[in-house]
């Protein structure tokens, strides 16, 4: 098993946070995995994305050229990247904030209402957590007992986000 | 469990497990984690943490505390490294052993800030003025990067060499599971018997000096240092080799790019392509002899030198097979990288 995925969006959406949570579910589960954020010169509103390779084995290439999973968390990172999704691949469309179809055919495609979902969970700045229920469901690369317990785990130091992230996971895993 | 840790923070708490006490550096990107991790567990070990006016500072600051007998460390990025190359040659000429970490990325001048190889001539061919070298590596996951750093010290004091770790940004700014080393017990070092510790009776006086104006007396020192690269270069030198054993094409390429080379070599095994990788882990010494050892293989038609630059180690290469072989290169510069793909492409039209 070896799962590509690339995360974009607007620097502030928490898409660094996504990557390394499954990054962080990667340890977890015994897995190997490579996390590479992009450094430029991106701020909150710019533009931002992150690299993910889990493996059963040690990861070689952290680069990745076509991913399996593109998780798009806004409208110019689906433009600069739905190409690039490998063919039978999947992708993961904000549909909040996107409003045009992907035009690809030969991916699957997921769109989650996840600004509204994080809304609903009670805490707007829940989306990426919204899309990273959506991606264990769709990847079935973690258990989400796993997922949880990582959340769990990072939010440590902030018990009060735990239950409206849980509900975001939830709502993200359930659609 | 392993933890998950950037590479740079990963160097830092390395470098503290393995004795480093005393840090002096000054911010660029893409090597600010290696600092800022230091400014703050630098204080939980007892250590020293001094952010410098300036990078010419913060080189001198490491010689004053590696004369002093201290493991004392800088880090930087390639305009940094460049301001750092006199007092790198003056401790050089002083025989102090420090470690130098240099996350490598685009130039020249003050160029970009993303990934590059650019800095490989400075790093391995002396970088400052005079006749002199550094033991240099090029780690290419955040787990060697915690191996090399935890032993550097011991390295450095070894040959009495600074050691370089030669990164670039993606390795700095990666996150990758490591497992750290437990502590060194540094109470068991033995005394530096030439460092200024301040501690005397006043019957020896220690002078570390780099002013050696008589040219048998500079001469003679001269060829010290060069005795013990030498030295060096018979224990030291590392090398990888990737299926190396059947190939007709090998890639060579070190640090993160080798990553990217293997991959692709994965990619071209699988197309039933007899491919390997050749990855120096030591860039100087330069692993010499393996090279020329797979260059003597029948099987092997030619070489693939891939670097993030216009062709550095490519010279390397050429020396140590010999020319044997052809030596073909692949660079991206500027801070793009390649994709293992991009090298497979390369591979299949350069292959014959």
């Amino acid at each position: 098993m070896e799962s590509k995925i690339i995360i974009a969006g607007f620097g502030g959406q928490g898409v660094q946070s996504l990557g390394m949570f499954i990054a962080f579910a990667s340890i977890h589960d015994g897995k190997e995995v490579t996390f590479l954020p992009s450094y430029g010169p991106e701020m909150r509103g710019g533009t931002s994305n992150c690299s993910v390779v889990v493996s059963d084995k040690p990861v070689a290439s952290p680069i990745i050229a076509s991913p399996d999973i593109l998780i798009a968390m806004n409208k110019p990172s689906l433009a600069k990247f739905e190409s690039r999704v490998k063919p039978g691949g999947c992708i993961i469309v904000n549909s909040s904030l996107i409003e045009n179809k992907v035009t690809r055919t030969d991916v699957k495609v997921y769109y989650v209402d996840a600004n509204r979902l994080a809304l609903e969970a009670g805490n707007t700045k829940t989306a990426n957590i919204v899309v990273l229920g959506a991606y264990t469901k769709i990847s079935g690369v973690f258990s989400p007992e796993v997922m949880k317990a990582v959340i769990e785990h990072k939010f440590a130091k902030k018990p009060k986000v735990i239950p409206a992230n849980f509900k975001a996971f939830e709502l993200g895993y359930n659609l | 469990m392993k933890e998950l840790m950037k590479g740079n923070e990963a160097i830092a708490e390395a470098a503290v497990r393995g004795g480093c006490r005393a840090f002096f550096g000054y911010p660029i990107t893409p090597q600010n984690e290696i600092p800022e991790y230091m400014s703050w567990r630098l204080f939980e070990v007892g250590g020293t943490y001094v952010q410098a006016e300036s990078e010419v500072a913060a080189i001198n600051m490491v010689y004053g505390a590696a004369g002093a007998g201290a493991r004392a460390m800088t880090s930087s990025s390639s305009p940094g490294i460049s301001l750092k190359q006199e007092g790198i040659s003056y401790i050089c000429c002083s025989r102090l052993p420090c470690v130098i970490v240099n996350m490598v990325r685009g130039g020249p001048g003050l160029g970009g800030i993303q990934p590059a190889q650019s800095d490989y001539f400075q790093a391995t061919k002396g970088g400052g003025h005079g006749d002199y070298h550094m033991l240099v590596y090029g780690p290419a996951s955040v787990q060697e990067c915690v191996n090399i750093m935890y032993d550097a010290f011991d390295k450095a004091d070894k040959y009495r060499v600074p050691v370089m770790i030669l990164g670039d940004g993606m390795l700095g700014q990666i996150m990758e599971p490591v497992e750290l080393p437990e502590f060194k017990d540094l109470s068991k070092l033995p005394r530096k018997n030439w460092a200024t510790y301040g501690d005397g009776t006043g019957e020896k006086r220690n002078i570390i000096n780099s002013l050696l104006i008589e040219p048998d007396e500079l001469e003679a020192h001269n060829k010290l240092l060069a005795d013990t690269y030498a030295e060096m270069a018979r224990n030291e030198t590392m090398c990888e080799e990737y299926l190396c054993d059947d190939a007709e094409i090998v890639l060579t390429a070190y640090g993160t790019v080798a990553r990217i080379a293997k991959s692709a070599v994965n990619i071209l095994r699988e197309q039933g392509k007899k491919v390997g990788l050749l990855r120096p882990i030591t860039l100087y010494p330069f692993p010499n002899d393996a090279f020329r050892k797979v260059a003597e293989q029948d099987c092997v038609k030619e070489f693939v030198c891939t670097e993030l630059s216009m062709g550095q180690m490519i010279e390397d290469v050429k020396l140590a097979t010999g020319m044997l072989k052809p030596v073909h290169f692949y660079g991206r510069c500027g801070g793009n990288v390649m994709t293992p793909e991009d090298l497979v492409e390369f591979v299949l039209k350069e292959g014959k």
